[in-house]
């Protein structure tokens, strides 16, 4: 992990749009470091948007988001990302992530790629062609990618989103040990279990605005806005 | 003027004998396409790579100007290359004029926006399904032109051989470039052009079939690469 810190975070007013349509509007709130935070919503709700301002993919039209460390380098090698779909280059599963580790300026790659094969249980598929891999192996090849950049904060979006059960657990396991090893955690979802599971807090986002912001157990006890509370009993949001 | 059958037969005799007119302008049609093809590949992959992640004022335009490029009128790109070449020219003091390197310009010249064009259009297919996995990675530009190169080769190599049947079935230019000289300058289209302009039908045809069978075998070969490689690599 990256000596200099980058947590914690500070969000303030954060907007995004696209063209006339406001996709995020005004979302204020902080993050603290160790922390497993999931952003909890409805489709369209704005929960990737979200993720990619927070990540630096996209530009906010609106707000700041301020991490602590000044560097922008810094602040760049400090996150990992792990999308809905994973992107696989077009090589094995360790050239995969022997090539993140390359862009990454880590030296002797071959030997943190086998460590992050072995750690996410993917040794056996280190040769295999990460595109021929089954969906749920390449999202567990996308995460070990992330996990072997030991990044202080890992952002991820609906990564279970299209995976069954079995694999789904495998995910949320390895989501579960990184947080254990010192990352941060920011995951989208809107699977109310995996939320229950994985969460100490939840950003609850409809419409793109931030509704609720509450620890993971005074949540799922009592949400205290109407559309989180609606969200909950499954109804279809407004 | 010979028959068609006893021109076909002749042809077929020219062939199957090796004969050594036949392989001298079939060998120097290949090594001229061959190094033309490999000069205009090593500039304009990079190159449509780099047309494809780069944002700039009037990209639209350079892109529009490149595809229509790919349909250069071959004459008037030897005219282009005659010029410059000519002892009154430019370039005239490398003496390159009706010589093989100067069809092997005139050839990479022609195929060079074939190739960045449609190495452009491959790499910006790419760059979108890629731009976000690179970017969060924080990848350079230089190693994400790098990646998207090596991870389309396989489709990459489709272009570069449409560019090589391009070259080395066009006969505009390098004839007037090479002025056809027998023995230095002929390759397979002048040949077959002056052949079938003296009536000599069977080396014309025989020409005719090699050539053929040049293109399709190589584009059969591109084919059988990018399937196995896309089966073995995803």
């Amino acid at each position: 992990m990256a000596d200099a810190k980058i947590l914690p975070l500070s969000v303030e007013g954060l907007g995004y749009r696209a063209g006339d349509i406001s996709v995020l509007d005004g979302a204020t709130f902080d993050l603290a470091p160790g922390s497993r935070n999931i952003v909890l919503g409805p489709n369209g709700a704005g929960k990737s948007v979200l993720l990619r301002l927070l990540h630096g993919l996209l530009k906010p039209s609106a707000g700041h988001v301020n991490w602590s460390n000044p560097d922008a380098l810094a602040v760049r090698r400090a996150q990992a990302m792990v999308f809905q779909r994973p992107v696989m280059l077009r090589r094995t599963a360790r050239e995969n992530i022997e090539f993140a580790l390359h862009v990454s300026g880590v030296r002797n790659i071959r030997t943190a790629a086998d460590l992050a094969l072995e750690r996410a249980g993917l040794i056996r598929l280190a040769e295999r062609p990460a595109r021929l891999c089954s969906g749920g192996e390449q999202q567990r090849i996308a995460l070990a990618r992330a996990w072997a950049l030991q990044p202080e904060v890992l952002f991820l979006d609906e990564p279970t989103a299209s995976l069954d059960p079995a694999a789904t657990k495998i995910i949320e396991e390895s989501v579960q040990a990184m947080h254990r090893g010192g990352t941060t955690i920011v995951m989208t979802t809107h699977d109310l279990g995996q939320a229950k599971r994985l969460a100490d807090r939840v950003l609850f986002l409809n419409h793109g605005r931030l509704v609720e912001d509450a620890p993971a157990a005074a949540f799922f006890a009592q949400p205290t806005s109407p559309e989180a509370a609606a969200f909950m009993r499954g109804e279809l949001l407004w | 003027m010979q028959e068609i059958p006893q021109s076909l037969s002749l042809a077929v005799a020219l062939i199957t004998s090796l004969d050594s007119t036949l392989l001298s302008i079939a060998g120097l049609s290949l090594r001229v396409s061959a190094i033309a093809v490999l000069a205009a590949a090593l500039l304009a992959l990079p190159f449509g790579a780099w047309l494809a992640l780069a944002r700039f004022p009037g990209r639209q335009a350079v892109i529009a100007v490149l595809n229509g490029m790919m349909g250069l009128p071959p004459v008037v790109v030897g005219l282009l290359i005659y010029l410059l070449l000519s002892r009154a020219g430019p370039l005239g003091t490398f003496g390159l004029l009706f010589t093989p390197a100067a069809m092997m310009i005139a050839q990479a010249l022609l195929i060079f926006p074939i190739i960045a064009a449609l190495a452009r259009q491959v790499i910006e297919d790419a760059w979108s399904e890629y731009r976000e996995q690179l970017v969060s990675l924080n990848a350079s530009r230089f190693q994400c032109t790098r990646a998207l190169l090596w991870d389309t080769r396989f489709t990459l190599s489709t272009s570069v051989l449409a560019g090589f049947g391009r070259a080395i079935a066009e006969v505009g230019a390098v004839m007037i470039v090479g002025g056809n000289i027998d023995g230095v300058t002929r390759v397979m289209t002048t040949a077959i052009a002056l052949e079938t302009s003296k009536g000599d039908l069977p080396l014309a045809l025989a020409l005719g079939v090699v050539l053929m069978s040049m293109v399709i075998a190589i584009n059969l070969a591109a084919q059988w690469v990018k399937s196995t490689a896309m089966k073995k690599h995803g």
